[in-house]
């Protein structure tokens, strides 16, 4: 207990207070209240970045939930040949560190001895650039969808294996195929555990910085200093030495968080109740 | 029971009745080679990376650029590649082995029995606060790491821990996620009348632990162990912002420093780095894919008793 007071309680509460101060160049650290909380509501470059993230929270969470789903189904099916081996390797991915996963699809999207390029060299198609402007962020998904599928996917595969045999006999006396059994008997058993899975994903990715921070390095001009607000927070008390502001900025980011993760308990509360 | 078994293999198509009744898998036997064939390809998707680094850690810098990604080079170069990753810059690289092990080992290993001591502790007794810090926990399952590493670096800066392998160490020990794992598991794992018995015995409740409660409760403690091995293993914001000696580095920074003087130096670097950072990659994932190759029983297991009991 006392190490887990010191390393989540303790260092959000010093956050807390660091970010009520600001480091002048005449006059040292003085008490600002919550200048710093003022300036980050309305500073562009971190509302660039936040966007960037919510965006990116909207569009690769229902892909990456939607792809482990019926993975999931299809594991559960037992219609597939081979289920083991497709159940593994989607795993696997996430014994890989990010790092080494936004290396791997950096390499092979970009264009010096990229995969891509070379195919479609080979076959005389053009591929806009993965790694450029427009398509960074997607690529980002990309990396992220396939660290995180076989995570998810197992979690609903769980889910769907406590289902009990009893349940499938009658709905296989009551005629009911495939389908049927699918949407009306699986899904509604998978939702706690997809809202589960929905707000996990969507916290971490709130957070992303690893996969931008490894691109940042293969195209710096892609990837901003605030292209995501932890990022920005990283650049700003790195690199700008504006140690003050940035907790600020983790603190509003952290609160965030807290509160998608209190919603989601009291609508998971419910879920438990209605169950009931 | 029997009754309705024997109804559901009445109904089913006559192709399967060689499936051991038993399993839940006679209710839906025919394979779909649609199905299969889709499954397979996202299959390959996932594994393309892998077979990449694979490939590509056999090639000199040469071949890298001259020949096909997926094809293996002429000149096979992994030993060669290998040599130069274990002698660049005095052999550096293993230093960051070495770190990462220490990190994760210590790291995990710490935050396991703590989880196990913590969780036995609230599942099987009842102290003021209890309610309190299981809340706390819940909710503290939902903050990720990311989320605490400045702070945390402003608060070890505070305490002069920055450069020191305390400041990657320290917050590798808490699992609130580990924590919770082994509650639910030692409320099933460890019968209460055991524990009274131990207690009528005379064993003092340290020795009642260590002697009873801790091996009833060790394939929770393995599962623990294991994600956590992974997330310190793999951690990456943390050590970067708390580490500021190269020696002090775990693999996943020292990899992203080298990628990033691979893509800035390009001609004033004397040995060419992408080859380094490939066959680093490589080396720096072959443990957790092995171990999770030999340990699935575990990682599933965990999964599926966080899933269902959440």
């Amino acid at each position: 207990m006392v190490v887990f007071a010191i390393c989540v309680i303790a260092p959000l509460v010093y956050a807390l207070v660091i970010s009520f101060f600001r480091n002048q160049l005449v006059g040292g650290t003085v008490f600002v209240g919550f200048a710093n909380y003022l300036r980050a509501v309305a500073d562009p470059l971190l509302h660039e970045g936040a966007a960037r993230v919510v965006l990116f929270v909207l569009v690769q969470v229902p892909i990456m939930l939607f792809i482990s789903l019926t993975a999931a189904l299809a594991l559960d099916s037992g219609r597939m040949r081979g289920s083991k081996a497709v159940r593994l390797g989607l795993f696997l991915p996430y014994a890989v560190p990010s790092v080494v996963a936004a290396l791997m699809w950096g390499y092979i999207f970009g264009g010096q001895f990229g995969l891509v390029g070379q195919i479609s060299r080979s076959i005389g198609v053009s591929v806009p650039d993965l790694l450029g402007p427009a398509l960074m962020l997607p690529s980002i998904g990309n990396i992220v969808t396939w660290s995180m599928v076989g995570y998810n996917m197992l979690i609903f595969y769980a889910a769907l294996r406590a289902i009990p045999l009893e349940v499938y006999e009658a709905s296989a006396i009551d005629g009911a195929g495939e389908y049927r059994k699918a949407w009306s008997i699986k899904l509604p058993a998978l939702r706690p555990a997809m809202l589960i899975a929905l707000v996990f994903s969507a916290i971490g990715s709130l957070q992303l910085f690893n996969e931008p921070s490894i691109l940042q390095a293969l195209r710096p001009s892609v990837i901003s200093t605030n292209y995501t607000p932890n990022l920005y927070a990283y650049s700003l008390s790195f690199l700008g030495g504006q140690i003050n502001y940035a907790a600020a900025i983790a603190i509003l980011m952290g609160a965030i968080t807290v509160v998608i993760a209190f919603i989601a308990q009291g609508t998971a509360a419910g879920y438990r109740r209605v169950a009931k | 029971m029997s009754i309705t078994r024997i109804s559901t293999e009445a109904e089913a198509p006559p192709t399967h009745t060689s499936v051991p009744a038993s399993r839940r898998r006679t209710l839906k036997p025919r394979r779909s080679s649609a199905l299969t064939i889709i499954y397979w390809m996202l299959l390959a998707y996932f594994l393309l990376p892998l077979v990449w680094l694979l490939i590509n850690s056999t090639k000199s810098n040469e071949d890298l650029f001259t020949t096909f990604g997926l094809a293996f080079p002429a000149q096979w170069n992994v030993v060669a590649n290998l040599q130069s990753l274990v002698t660049y810059q005095d052999g550096i690289f293993v230093r960051w082995f070495a770190n990462t092990v220490l990190y994760a080992v210590v790291g995990a290993g710490g935050a396991a029995i703590l989880a196990a001591m913590g969780g036995y502790a609230l599942a099987k007794f009842d102290f003021p606060g209890r309610r309190a810090t299981l809340i706390t926990i819940l909710g503290a399952t939902a903050v990720p790491g990311t989320a605490l590493a400045v702070p945390t670096y402003m608060l070890f800066s505070q305490w002069g821990l920055i450069n020191t392998e305390l400041a990657v160490i320290i917050p590798a020990l808490v699992s609130p996620f580990g924590l919770f794992l082994m509650m639910v598991y030692a409320a099933d794992a460890v019968p209460d009348t055991l524990l009274e018995a131990a207690r009528i015995d005379g064993a003092g409740e340290l020795r009642t632990f260590w002697t009873i409660a801790f091996r009833l409760l060790a394939p929770g403690f393995v599962t623990v162990l294991l994600f956590q091995l992974v997330a310190t293993w793999n951690n990456y914001f943390l050590p970067l912002i708390v580490l500021n000696q190269a020696e002090k580095f775990p693999l996943t920074v020292g990899l992203s420093q080298w990628n990033k003087l691979a893509n800035a130096g390009g001609v004033n670097v004397a040995e060419p780095l992408y080859p380094l950072v490939i066959v680093g990659s490589l080396v720096a994932i072959l443990p957790l894919c092995v171990a999770f190759i030999f340990l699935q029983r575990y990682w599933q297991s965990g999964i599926a008793a966080g899933s269902v009991k959440q």
